[in-house]
């Protein structure tokens, strides 16, 4: 009902919160948070476009739950990670974390 | 002023409304200092994007948003927080030039964004089936979108023997 640039941008918007999130945290936990908005927004794009352009409105669903799959599994590896960095370190602040260093 | 145009008033209202629900958890998601402030913002906004894609036609997807996002990730990043204790290690605030030039480099990011969807012509397809259902989406992930369904499944796989062996080789190595 509304048209295609209201959701384009809405999702524009969901991306570049979270690169600020992304560039701007220094918790781990902060940042994934970020990376998850951002995957948002990508999937909003994807919807919006299978419902005012493509020609079958099965592609778009099945990108948007690819999408979903893919976040489900970096979520549990990057909770994983910062669990054992945690153990490592008893900080998650990235800036810390800097062992390869040298 | 009759009935439809009443409930399409209605609809343009709620659609707003859900997306003022969506900013504001994306800000309090990333602005507010308290890490659980952070995931109960993540919530509000998947909540609010699960209701967009609610108006764009597709249930099945708004309930697999809900399940999967608002369920099962929101409340393995809270059991994280848990484990990791980051509440009592208060981290100083970032350096004001830093803040500002993200913010700056993704207002830069989302101008470029907004300016080329809004400068292109979208073109629709010439022949557009409008088949949301289940069903279709159901039959198409197992014979013509088959491989994808597959992919996903051994990542997902990968994906948890990986967080295992992480988690619990690293106790086994410090303890």
């Amino acid at each position: 009902m509304n048209s295609l640039n209201t959701y384009l941008i809405i999702s524009a918007f969901l991306f570049s919160i979270g690169l600020v999130g992304v560039l701007q945290r220094r918790n781990l936990i902060g940042m994934l948070i970020s990376v998850e908005l951002m995957l948002n927004g990508a999937s909003l794009n994807f919807m919006a476009f299978n419902r005012f352009l493509a020609p079958e409105p099965v592609v778009g669903q099945v990108i948007a739950l690819a999408i979903m799959g893919l976040a489900a599994a970096e979520t549990a590896i990057g909770l994983s990670i910062i669990l054992a960095l945690y153990r490592k370190m008893h900080s998650i602040n990235i800036e810390q974390a800097q062992r390869l260093k040298g | 002023m009759d009935t439809s145009s009443s409930l399409t008033a209605l609809a343009q209202a709620a659609f707003w409304i859900t997306i003022g629900f969506t900013m504001t958890g994306a800000c309090i998601a990333v602005f507010a200092r308290n890490i659980l402030y952070n995931v109960l913002g993540l919530a509000l906004a998947l909540t609010g994007v699960a209701g967009v894609y609610l108006f764009l036609g597709s249930l099945f997807i708004a309930l697999m948003q809900l399940l999967i996002y608002v369920g099962a990730i929101c409340i393995a990043i809270v059991f994280a927080i848990m484990l990791s204790r980051p509440l009592h290690l208060e981290t100083p605030p970032r350096a004001m030039p830093k803040v500002v030039m993200a913010v700056a480099a993704s207002a830069v990011f989302f101008v470029g964004l907004a300016g080329v969807a809004l400068k292109t012509n979208w073109v629709p397809a010439i022949e557009r089936s409008t088949d949301f259902s289940v069903v279709t989406i159901g039959h198409m992930f197992l014979t013509r979108y088959e491989l994808v369904f597959e992919v996903i499944s051994l990542v997902l796989l990968v994906a948890i023997i990986g967080a295992i062996i992480t988690a619990g080789f690293s106790r086994r190595l410090s303890s």
